[in-house]
């Protein structure tokens, strides 16, 4: 395999990239497309005190969700995490701070980041004091709406099914879910994919995250843990 | 929820009365996942997830799950021919736009006036909104399955709801394991009250007034 934009490389080479009290967004929805060899090698390399943007925090041995579970993380930006009892029990106990948005609201507000808009207006939430407390209000056309800010991150992590050598991705099925917004919104963001190809391979009409988004790719191992469902 | 199979099925039976031909329907965990066994198998829906996708269809058999086609709970579904996936920035989209014909989704209140608090149990359990807020608040049909008093026998459809709310004067129509109302102007509407229970037991299990159409 060529690698004529020096992007491909390894899961061991970017994880140089994460350290102690970092933030990081990473794709997936209930642990469905997020990258399962980052996930693993952060682990083993120890990072902790990080802060995570993403949907859900997964379950407990599934996805981001073992970061979690592992008390590596002391901040989570999330919209749910019922399916993982161990982020509720460090929520009640003090030791995990949890920032919660509406799914819609965090994924558009990941997307503005992504995209370079800085907030943007919605009524989601307006009946919930838990939301809407503490967020600025506009009066647009004689209507109240929240002021709801971008999200973004120094690196953003996702799961593709494959990559060429410029980083064009493209998902599978419902495991594309937050993947191509996360991908947008981080400063550095690290592509693990299923299969990595020359460039022309992939249709252009087929991708669906440009490149220009994607600084690394890494071939992944595949999924190490059993899903709820097994 | 002490429910017997044969009431959890009434109720999406019930429900799935409410979907017709053409219609875009979102369905929440629980009983509401029981509502596509009762649609007739001619009718077209689409069952849209908050993932993304469009033209959910039954779960696989055993041994056939694919493990990157999930629903929003992350448990494997199937796609019907017709379906298609997004991300989740534009399913999000399709709801706040009201695309979402009807969302069926379970409830720990409901006021009278239709306001909505399922997502938050205080001092008890905070899991996170998800997604309940968009739905509620732009599906342009809300039903509510939920079993009509809680485990301690307290009334879960009330005059004003005490739990945080995810929406307020959100909801259409709730279905319980004893009747049918619907939520109107004037207040709630009872429509229909299930075998064995008498009118009587539903207004006794009922914690605000109601007429009877």
């Amino acid at each position: 395999m060529k690698n004529r934009f020096n992007k491909i490389t390894t899961v061991e080479k970017v994880l140089d990239l994460f350290h102690d009290g970092g933030t990081i967004m990473f794709g997936g929805f209930g642990g469905v497309g997020s990258p399962p060899s980052i996930i693993e090698g952060l682990l083993n390399k120890g990072v902790k005190d990080l802060t995570l943007i993403g949907n859900d925090t997964g379950f407990p041995h599934i996805g981001i969700g073992r970061l979690v579970a592992n008390g590596r993380v002391k901040k989570v930006i999330a919209s749910h995490i019922g399916s993982n009892p161990v982020a509720g029990q460090l929520m009640t106990e003090g030791t995990l701070e949890v920032e919660f948005s509406p799914q819609g609201t965090l994924v558009e507000r990941i997307r503005a980041g992504g995209v370079g808009i800085p907030a943007f207006l919605t009524d989601i939430g307006m009946d919930s004091d838990f939301v809407s407390t503490n967020k600025e209000k506009v009066v647009l056309e004689g209507k109240s709406y929240l002021l709801e800010t971008a999200l973004s991150a120094p690196i953003s992590i996702v799961y593709a099914k494959k990559a060429d050598e410029y980083g064009n991705l493209i998902y599978d099925k419902s495991a594309r879910n937050t993947n191509p917004l996360v991908a947008m919104a981080g400063d550095i963001t690290i592509a693990e994919v299923e299969e990595i190809v020359e460039v022309g391979e992939l249709h252009p009409d087929e991708i669906v995250t440009p490149g220009v988004f994607v600084n690394y790719i890494v071939p992944t191992e595949g999924v190490n843990w059993k899903w709820v469902w097994e | 929820m002490g429910m017997g199979i044969g009431i959890r099925d009434q109720m999406a039976k019930r429900a799935a009365a409410e979907i017709k031909e053409g219609m875009v329907v979102n369905l929440g965990i629980g009983i509401p996942s029981l509502v596509p066994n009762h649609l007739p198998s001619e009718i077209n829906v689409m069952f849209h997830a908050e993932n993304g996708i469009v033209g959910m269809g039954p779960s696989p058999e055993h041994g056939e799950e694919d493990e990157n086609l999930c629903n929003a709970g992350g448990y494997p579904v199937s796609l019907v021919s017709g379906g298609s996936y997004c991300d989740s920035v534009i399913a999000f989209g399709m709801i706040r736009r009201g695309i979402v014909d009807i969302t069926i989704l379970g409830a720990l209140q409901v006021s009278e006036k239709g306001d909505l608090a399922n997502w938050i149990v205080p001092g008890k359990k905070i899991p996170g909104m998800g997604g309940a807020m968009e739905l509620a608040q732009k599906a342009q049909k809300v039903i509510v399955l939920m079993n009509h008093t809680d485990k301690a026998g307290n009334s879960k459809i009330v005059k004003e709801c005490s739990f945080p709310l995810t929406s307020r004067a959100c909801v259409d129509m709730i279905i319980t394991n004893m009747a049918v109302f619907h939520v109107t102007d004037k207040g709630l509407v009872l429509s229909e009250v299930f075998q064995p229970f008498t009118l009587d037991q539903v207004r006794e299990s009922t914690d605000c007034s109601f007429f009877c159409k």
